[in-house]
């Protein structure tokens, strides 16, 4: 790290730090749908990633629409929920016809879901071909602003981090504070008892994997504010995902969110530093040095299983 | 004595004729019936169907589903295809780059001395003993972090993956010293004996199919063996057998580091008769497709499991050369139908209809008939999923860890 003063470097932290926060706000929303596939049923949703794609292609078609009908200024926020939308109805018809006859094989849930990725994703080549495309961003989220000389922080990934935040804090009231919550929670904990006590366990597993999914819907959505989209987008960001989810303790939410914070901003600092291959072989290196050490992660749910 | 060897090694009559029947396509009809380019193919499958026998002890048996064994394959190929990088990179033939006598791929990275790890891959008898001993020797470092921890079933799956795109991405950012994302290409000789040759073509095929054949013999000895029944014990009630005073982290260990070993011999004997290494057959989705040859060819049967990586990658080949829209599409559905429908592969199928075929075995009863049933190869019933063990969570057991 010599070669630069100690303001320079505090700007390289700030600037990686924010680009880091957008990393960190597609990671996390991803990861939070894993969280309640993963952390509360324990299916192993290969194809998470996929149902990300949905929501960006759910978002780019949109804004297609949205330029030629000229509101192209509003149509984002419609495409958030869109995206939810979508991604919450193949999700829900995936638990239906796939999911929901193997959850006492959780190896078998995490091949048949990675088939189901490659379809997928072969059927977005086949639909909007093999090459990227990216939403027109409406002219509100372009741009940047400098608080100070050295540093620039591009709007888009502030809205980004909103959002985020709001869908947390939505995922947490319903997990939480509602009666839904309260059933999915107790599935999970003991789910005869559940049962017994009159929880229609079924649509509680495939109202939690669709809701999981439609989150990774919204991050879709998020990701075509920062990137474009191609039929892999999701694969490069399914691993990942999965090791935010368990290093952060699976079914912790707050969990989730810390060591989503921890590896995205670990990775995009360490990016600078080294080569970007580097950065990431070192973080990942970290966790799975950690994850041996401790290996039910930062924050372990205790949760009767 | 003999009877026993029988048994065991050969899998009683069925067993043996399975043997036979495979040692048969393997050595006579697929020589005889295809030419050298499309059998050198077959011989790159049949390197493929080393990783899926090692799937079928370690996944079928252990209920350990590894998706890193491309890690292990890698390793192996890799070591060989430095110790021929070596060979083929002599002053003499290399007298046109800045630094002579090194790789080429390092005097296009500014390279200009051999880095320390390669200089012993000069040596054939090292070399032979590394492309045994560093997976193994890997794979007893995960195994003993993360057995010795109760870490299994799904988080094992996950960390093995997450090691295998670690691989991946080191060795595609130090291209310098691995030759990045070409691999390590223009293999020539071994020990002067040109591998590119017709000849060596055939002789190198017979060799990887005799391997094959005895990893598949070894495996038998040891799943017919009191470990072979541990292990069963050990995937459907581990905590029983840890119970009875069993150490379960040893035996998964152990058999942890005998599927890495298969696979790396799968690995270098890919390098011997493709010709070149590269990272494309470390990372997560080779890594994942060796765990469908295994499946389709019956996570049980080890004989199964070189069918599956047969059909699946004669499949491909077809399919990607003509259909390439088709492919993913039918390899997506091949995931998903065999673990929905036939959780037992091929040899599932062919155990059903083997029994309508050959009703008239009467033998039922006796003792002998029932234990070499147990073991051998094609196993009906019912495939309990390995990490499974109810009450067990994800695969963290909620006693502390000592």
């Amino acid at each position: 790290m010599d070669g630069y003063t100690t303001s320079e470097l505090w700007s390289i932290f700030a600037m990686q730090g924010f680009s880091g926060l957008s990393l960190l706000s597609v990671l996390l929303l991803m990861a939070l749908g894993l969280a309640i596939i993963f952390g509360q049923m324990g299916v192993i949703n290969m194809a998470h990633g996929e149902f990300m794609a949905i929501g960006a292609y759910t978002t780019v078609m949109l804004s297609k629409v949205a330029l030629e009908y000229g509101f192209g200024n509003y149509y984002f926020l419609f495409a958030i929920v869109a995206s939810f939308g979508v991604a919450f109805l193949v999700g829900y018809l995936v638990e239906l016809g796939l999911i929901q006859h193997l959850y006492k094989r959780p190896l078998d849930t995490l091949l048949a879901t990675w088939g189901l990725s490659l379809i997928m994703q072969q059927a977005f080549r086949s639909t909007f071909g093999a090459k990227e495309v990216s939403a027109e961003l409406p002219e509100w989220l372009m741009g940047s602003f400098k608080p100070t000389e050295t540093v620039d922080i591009p709007i888009n990934g502030v809205f980004v981090m909103g959002l985020t935040a709001v869908v947390c804090l939505g995922v947490f009231i319903f997990l939480f504070r509602s009666r839904w919550g309260l059933r999915v929670r107790a599935t999970t904990q003991n789910r005869v008892m559940a049962g017994a006590v009159g929880i229609n366990t079924k649509k509680v597993d495939r109202v939690t994997f669709a809701l999981g999914c439609g989150i990774a819907g919204v991050a879709g959505a998020a990701f075509t504010t920062i990137a474009s989209t191609g039929p892999t987008t999701g694969s490069l960001y399914i691993v990942d995902s999965f090791m935010v989810v368990v290093f952060g303790g699976a079914a912790s939410l707050m969990g989730t969110v810390l060591s989503a914070f921890g590896i995205a901003q670990a990775q995009s600092i360490l990016q600078f530093f080294m080569d970007s291959s580097m950065g990431k072989v070192v973080t990942l290196l970290v966790i799975v040095t950690i994850l041996m050490l401790r290996p039910e992660g930062l924050f372990a749910a205790k949760v009767r299983r | 004595m003999m009877k026993a060897m029988y048994q065991n090694m050969l899998g009683g009559r069925s067993g043996m004729i399975g043997l036979l029947i495979l040692a048969a396509i393997i050595f006579l009809v697929l020589p005889l019936g295809l030419d050298l380019f499309r059998l050198n193919l077959v011989g790159k499958y049949l390197t493929y169907a080393f990783v899926a026998v090692s799937l079928v002890l370690l996944w079928g048996y252990g209920g350990i589903l590894s998706l890193g064994q491309g890690i292990f394959f890698g390793l192996g190929g890799y070591c060989m295809a430095m110790f021929l990088k070596l060979e083929a990179s002599d002053p003499e033939s290399t007298k046109i780059q800045t630094t002579p006598g090194i790789p080429d791929f390092m005097d296009w990275n500014q390279l200009t001395a051999l880095p320390w790890f390669w200089e012993p891959f000069h040596s054939l008898t090292f070399t032979l003993i590394a492309i045994l001993a560093v997976p193994t020797l890997f794979a007893f470092i995960i195994g003993y972090a993360m057995f010795k921890r109760r870490v299994g079933g799904v988080y094992f799956a996950i960390i093995t993956q997450v090691i295998a795109l670690i691989l991946t991405i080191l060795i595609v950012g130090q291209q310098g010293y691995t030759g990045g994302v070409n691999g390590i290409t223009d293999l020539k000789t071994l020990m002067g004996w040109d591998i590119r040759t017709d000849s060596a073509k055939y002789i190198l095929y017979f060799i990887n199919g005799a391997l094959l054949i005895a990893v598949i013999l070894v495996s038998r000895v040891i799943l017919g063996s009191k470990f072979g029944m541990l292990m069963l014990a050990m995937r459907d009630k581990e905590e029983r057998v840890r119970f009875s005073g069993y150490d379960v982290a040893d035996f998964k260990i152990f058999v942890f580091c005998l599927a890495a070993m298969i696979s790396a011999i799968g690995g270098a004997m890919f390098t011997l008769q493709v010709g070149f290494m590269s990272p494309t057959f470390v990372g997560i989705v080779p890594s994942i497709e060796m765990v469908i040859f295994a499946a389709v060819g019956g996570r049980m049967s080890l004989i199964g499991a070189v069918y599956g990586a047969l059909l699946v990658n004669y499949g491909k080949t077809v399919f990607s050369e003509s259909y390439p829209e088709l492919w993913l599409f039918l390899m997506g559905g091949l995931f998903i139908a065999v673990v929905m429908f036939f959780p037992n592969g091929l040899a599932g199928i062919y155990d059903k209809y083997e029994k309508k075929l050959f009703t008239r075995k009467p033998r039922k009863g006796s003792a002998s008939a029932m234990s070499s049933r147990t073991l051998s190869d094609p196993q009906p019933g019912p495939v309990r999923d390995a990490a499974s063990p109810p009450a067990k969570g994800m695969g963290i057991s909620n006693q502390p860890v000592n």
